[in-house]
């Protein structure tokens, strides 16, 4: 998930009885599947989990341009660079959809980034994991974005309307992002040399258990996601869908003729799902909490992408004022 | 971004079909709106016209006057087609 423990400030969920009568109109309306917009009416709780958790989501993408572009400048001939550089510029495009999204609550987008600048809210952790060889290109594509289209495909069933409306668009962008990730790895597993194979498998070793930590902590560990699902902003829990996940890419990782780092992982005839073993969950808060690999190098690159743009835009204020005044004068 | 303001999008997305709203972007001036929503909302052949609109020049209705306003049309069947039956005789029509 692009969005990892995302607070709601509802230490339980209240009762039908117990809601004021605007509480209650507005879950009714939850219940019945009517999408809210903008301009209704509802609770603060909900506003403040939706701009929390759309924030996170576009930050998410926004910093999940980095590890890849990385390798923009490295790709291995030129219809993979053009790939791979379409795949930046919709990460680029998905952040700014779910930016539009968070405004229409009435959330600040230059104080949401700021926020992430301090340090004071998160994005996904799985952005703080180094790309270290070009198969990691392969895998953030198959296994990181497929981890984030099982979760965002659930979400375009979200409540909330202009996130809903983003992730239906955002969705149908991803599916190219995870098949030409595979399409990399395929092809370095299907003609490429041995080192190559094994660089492929290297990749996978190290990528596979920070993709499962993105759908957040376990469910009894998910303190927020009651309240979350009972106003619909979420839909399915973090284990269930981690569930999915893992049941639809071993397949692909068996067609690869590749590993997962995990001796528990296998099919489990009376579940009718995979198991799997324990996440190292110390890891993840870990990371969550600014200690990857790669925190600090994230936001840095942030900062400066801000700070050394900032006279590229007011520059162009200062034109389109201009402008705006000669056409004042003209008329 | 902030002092940006902000334009709503629309997007023609064929030849025969009306501008449909898409989201929004900041921009300094409608020129730059135009091509930022050209790179946002049309990467893979989305459209073929855009409009670009300044936010604040969109009077929009209040979710208060849902009833005032769309109400009374509720209780007009006799608006729709489906109201009058005819005999089977009559045919299509």
């Amino acid at each position: 998930m692009y969005a990892q423990l995302v607070e709601t400030g509802a230490k339980r969920v209240k009762s039908l009885e117990e809601m004021s009568p605007e509480e209650r109109e507005f879950q009714l309306k939850i219940d019945a599947e009517t999408k809210i917009e903008a301009k209704n009416w509802m609770p603060e709780g909900y506003r403040k989990t939706l701009i929390r958790q759309i924030s996170q989501h576009a930050h998410s993408e926004v910093v999940g341009m980095l590890p890849e572009g990385n390798w923009v400048t490295r790709a291995p001939t030129l219809k993979r660079k053009l790939q791979l550089m379409a795949k930046i510029q919709d990460e680029a495009g998905h952040g700014l959809y779910l930016y539009s999204a968070m405004e229409t609550l009435g959330a600040d987008r230059d104080e949401e980034i700021d926020k992430l600048h301090e340090g004071k809210v998160k994005y996904s952790s799985i952005f703080n994991y180094p790309t270290l060889n070009w198969a990691d290109m392969g895998t953030v594509g198959w296994l990181v974005d497929g981890a984030a289209i099982v979760n965002q495909v659930v979400l375009q069933r979200t409540s909330y309307g202009p996130y809903s409306r983003a992730m239906i668009r955002i969705c149908k962008e991803e599916s190219f992002h995870q098949r030409q990730g595979y399409q990399i790895l395929l092809d370095l597993m299907r003609e490429g040399t041995e080192e190559q194979k094994q660089m492929v498998q290297d990749s996978i070793n190290r990528f596979w258990w920070p993709s499962l930590m993105m759908f957040g902590p376990s469910d009894d560990q998910s303190p927020n996601s009651q309240q979350s699902m009972a106003w619909k902003i979420k839909r399915k829990s973090n284990d269930e869908l981690r569930q999915m996940f893992i049941d639809q890419t071993v397949p692909q990782l068996e067609f690869l003729g590749c590993t997962a780092p995990d001796p528990d992982l296998k099919w489990n005839e009376e579940r009718g799902h995979y198991d799997f073993g324990e996440i190292d969950w110390q890891e993840f808060y870990d990371v969550l909490k600014g200690n990857g690999p790669c925190n600090k190098e994230r936001i840095e690159t942030r900062k400066n992408a801000i700070d050394g743009g900032a006279w590229v835009r007011e520059a162009a204020r200062a034109y389109a004022e201009k402008q705006q005044q000669k056409q004042q004068n003209a008329a | 971004m902030a002092d940006w303001p902000l334009y709503e999008v629309f997007v023609r997305s064929k030849h025969g079909l009306n501008h449909k709203h898409v989201g929004s972007v900041h921009a300094a001036d409608a020129e730059m709106a135009m091509e930022n929503a050209r790179d946002l909302y049309t990467r893979r052949s989305e459209g073929v016209s855009i409009w670009v609109v300044p936010s604040s020049a969109i009077t929009a209705s209040s979710p208060d006057e849902k009833e005032i306003l769309f109400d009374p049309s509720d209780d007009k069947v006799y608006r729709h087609a489906s109201f009058y039956k005819l005999p089977d005789e009559v045919g299509h029509m």
